[in-house]
């Protein structure tokens, strides 16, 4: 048996969970009404260019992005402005939001909404790029980076490789595997207009051994494209991660502080090389998505197309959750979603699934002290320390912090997993962090 | 509808918890009980038994009435010690001197430290260098195995380390120790004399196994460990095979596999990283190797241990895990 590729240091292979991955993609009801929050995307939030009582179509814009880290954003469906105020996003603060009431399903003509695929690139590197930011594309995989700003190679640097990010690492998550099942041409099309924009002739898509059918299915289609492989992987969590993904595939470390451009790589979802397809393709903005809705006690286990701005209670309806059995509600997988204060929450761009853990699944164990058996040492993909970290963060010692490299931790969650006695390790180096950042932006200035 | 809990990721945990691996260490020790058990007779249980449950009460009263804080005897880490502590001490031994063994394990070696993963030490190892200190006759009395069940009056008699380092002493050659030496089979299956739990080579390695295959320790340290005593032994043995026995002997007598698989591996007083662990082992393998040759106490894993110990803050400060990135 040859051994499969995979990242070198630290990893956890927590149970997988993956029980929608046999659902098929569904289109779920337009709802009543949509809330929109400005600030979908890392960076700066988009500036809103529509007011009370306005009429939108699917797909017309509403906000900007302006700043060189932004996104546009628009209208998910048809109908009037309600009102533009603050909503309770998945964050759980209070942010600007659009409301929308819906009317009809009205779609702005400049979109293809033909079914037939279109294989044939036509517009140029910068027109590709263009296109991309004019759609608000944003990484689907959860980071929310926008895309386009990925797609400008800096002053003397020269990608090598285009990375394609199909390992959906989190338990229970599927919306990526049903999306390479359901869409592989569409997927490869997108892919190859990525490499277009930044003139590579490789991409490699990277996917988990436990995906076998999303691996032969875009194998098949791979050998019509010239420079286009499928490399499969070892099961193993964050595989998912920027930098383990580019050591996995190519064998290239990225420097600590620096991004994949450093050694050659650019890293897309395949969620988002499809989003690619379709705003270049169909000129198509982002304002839908795939949405794994899952947990132990949810009836039907489902995979849905939703628009942005539907309000989480849907989602969980329709896959029919119990809420007496609820205990909490994840956006996002199992190791790094966030909880949700609210499941009247809207759906982002950035949301690729709801998970509802039941009540007994929703506690922390009691936490015992350290007795540094050094498995979070062994499990962190990083080479970090994490229960040193931790314990510098709590005891506000974060010169130390700053000297143990605390800004590497990409917040994975592995240690915290791991670690027998239970200890928050995560919380206090996610507090660690921030506050070390916030150190070194005072220093600068 | 419920609340709903908020709290940072990650949301699921793995089985392990510090009950899960103490309780796993118990198991693990159970086929070495077992084989002292056949050999030793009823005073290896009894032993034990006094061992686990001074140990175990002990802690429970430092905690409820000197620390007054909430016992945390149930994540049965103060069994292990116990168990362990009984291991490490002939079966013959008073059961008031074991009480003692224990006050000091516990009492001075775990609690004073701040309890759970404070201690610096190996708590049963000072428990069990404190009994033979102070109480050298009764610790080197070693019970031969195989009289009655349920005597508690052993014959006694001295062990294989202890037999070979007498004879050397007395200038005699391995060759000439070799007919009052026990074999090698015995040694391997437990039917020798010597501490309670450290007899049996094939039930440690079993237990170890065990252990592996649960994750509760790796092979670093044990393979280090006992791999450096091989080594170090093996060059004297081709040296001078007169003066220095095999190294086969050196595995299967005394406190090694006991030590290196049980002792040593011991996650609070052993380094974190892999290399560190490594290094460790080595350590031990080398003081337990001159300890034993050169020393004034025939075994020499006890010290060796509790020496690596007092070194693996250092160890864990100079030898850190390798950055990503980094290359």
């Amino acid at each position: 048996m040859n051994t499969l590729k995979t990242f070198r240091i630290g990893g956890v292979h927590p149970a997988e969970n993956k029980f929608s991955e046999n659902a098929a993609i569904e289109t779920l009801a337009l709802p009543k009404q949509v809330i929109v929050p400005l600030g979908q995307n890392l960076g700066v939030a988009s500036k809103v260019q529509v007011k009370k009582g306005d009429e939108v179509k699917v797909g017309q814009l509403i906000a900007t992005g302006e700043a060189f880290i932004s996104a546009n954003l628009h209208s998910p469906v048809s109908g009037k402005i309600l009102k533009i105020d603050e909503a309770v996003d998945a964050s759980g603060y209070r942010r600007p939001a659009v409301f929308i009431e819906v009317v009809d399903d009205i779609w702005d003509e400049s979109i293809d909404r033909t079914p037939q695929i279109i294989h044939e690139i036509k517009l140029s590197k910068q027109e590709i790029i263009q296109r991309i930011k004019s759609c608000g594309l944003v990484g689907l995989g959860g980071a929310t980076f926008p895309t386009h700003v990925k797609l400008m190679v800096p002053e003397g640097k020269k990608a090598e490789f285009l990375i394609i990010n199909g390992v959906e690492c989190e338990p229970y998550l599927t919306s990526d595997h049903r999306m390479m099942l359901e869409k592989p041409e569409e997927i490869i099309i997108g892919i190859k207009i990525l490499m277009k924009a930044l003139e590579v002739d490789k991409a490699i898509i990277g996917i988990e051994n436990n995906k076998q059918d999303a691996i032969s299915k875009l194998s098949e289609i791979c050998k019509k494209h010239n420079g286009v492989s499928v490399q499969p992987l070892k099961v193993k969590y964050p595989q998912g991660g920027e930098k383990q993904l580019i050591k996995a595939t190519v064998n290239r470390e990225v420097p600590s502080g620096k991004l994949p451009i450093e050694v050659g790589c650019v890293v897309q979802n395949v969620g988002t090389a499809f989003a690619v397809y379709e705003a270049v393709q169909k000129n198509k903005p982002l304002f839908e998505r795939i949405v794994t809705v899952t947990g132990k006690n949810i009836l039907k286990p489902s995979n849905f197309l939703v628009r942005i701005g539907t309000s989480v209670t849907d989602l969980l309806e329709k896959a029919g959750w119990q809420p007496e059995t609820a205990g909490k509600v994840i956006n996002g997988g199992p190791m790094m979603g966030k909880s949700l204060s609210s499941i009247e929450a809207p759906i982002v761009k950035g949301t690729s699934g709801i998970l509802v853990l039941n009540s007994n699944e929703s506690y922390r164990e009691k936490i015992n002290p350290c007795i540094r058996c050094g498995k979070c040492i062994t499990v962190c993909p990083m080479g970090l320390e994490p229960y040193l970290l931790a314990r510098v963060s709590e005891t506000g010692m974060f010169d130390i912090a700053e000297g143990s490299h605390i800004l590497d931790c990409i917040e994975c969650g592995s240690c915290q997993f791991t670690c027998p006695s239970a200890r928050p390790l995560l919380d206090h180096i996610r507090l660690g962090k921030g506050k070390v950042a916030h150190i070194i932006r005072t220093r600068k200035n | 509808m419920n609340k709903l809990t908020l709290s940072g990721s990650p949301h699921v945990h793995s089985e392990m918890s510090v009950k899960s691996v103490m309780w796993g260490v118990v198991i693990a020790l159970a086929p070495a009980f077992l084989v002292s058990l056949w050999y030793f007779g009823i005073s290896a249980l009894f032993i034990t038994a006094v061992a686990i449950i001074s140990c175990v009460l002990i802690e429970f009263l430092i905690q409820k009435y000197l620390l007054k804080e909430e016992p945390s005897i149930s994540d049965g880490s103060a069994v292990v010690t116990g168990l362990l502590l009984a291991f490490n001490v002939p079966s013959s031994l008073p059961w008031w001197e074991m009480v003692i063994g224990s006050l000091v394990a516990i009492g001075i070696a775990k609690m004073s430290f701040g309890g759970l993963g404070k201690n610096i030490f190996n708590p049963a190892l000072v428990g069990r260098v404190f009994l033979l200190i102070s109480f050298p006759v009764d610790m080197t009395s070693w019970p031969v195995p195989a009289q009655n069940f349920f005597s508690l009056d052993a014959i006694t008699g001295p062990t294989a380390l202890g037999v070979l380092s007498e004879g050397i002493d007395a200038g005699k050659t391995v060759s000439e120790l070799a007919t009052i030496l026990p074999d090698y089979s015995n040694m391997f299956i437990g039917q020798i004399g010597g501490s309670l739990g450290e007899v049996s080579a094939i039930a440690l390695l079993i237990g170890g196994f065990y252990m592996l295959i649960r994750k509760i320790i790796t092979w670093h340290i044990p393979v280090s460990y006992i791999g450096t005593v091989v080594i170090f032994t093996g060059i004297m043995w081709l040296i001078d095979p007169a003066r220095y026995i095999d190294p086969v002997f050196h595995i299967l007598a005394g406190g090694l596999l006991l030590g290196a698989i049980y002792m040593a591996t011991d996650m609070v007083s052993s380094p974190m990283t892999y290399k560190g662990m490594i290094i460790y082992g080595v350590g031990c393998g080398v003081m337990t190797v001159l300890i034993r040759v050169w020393g004034a106490y025939p075994e020499g894993v006890s010290f060796a241990i509790l020496i690596m110990n007092a070194v693996t803050p250092l160890i864990n400060k100079g030898f850190k895990p390798v950055l990503f990135g980094n290359k």
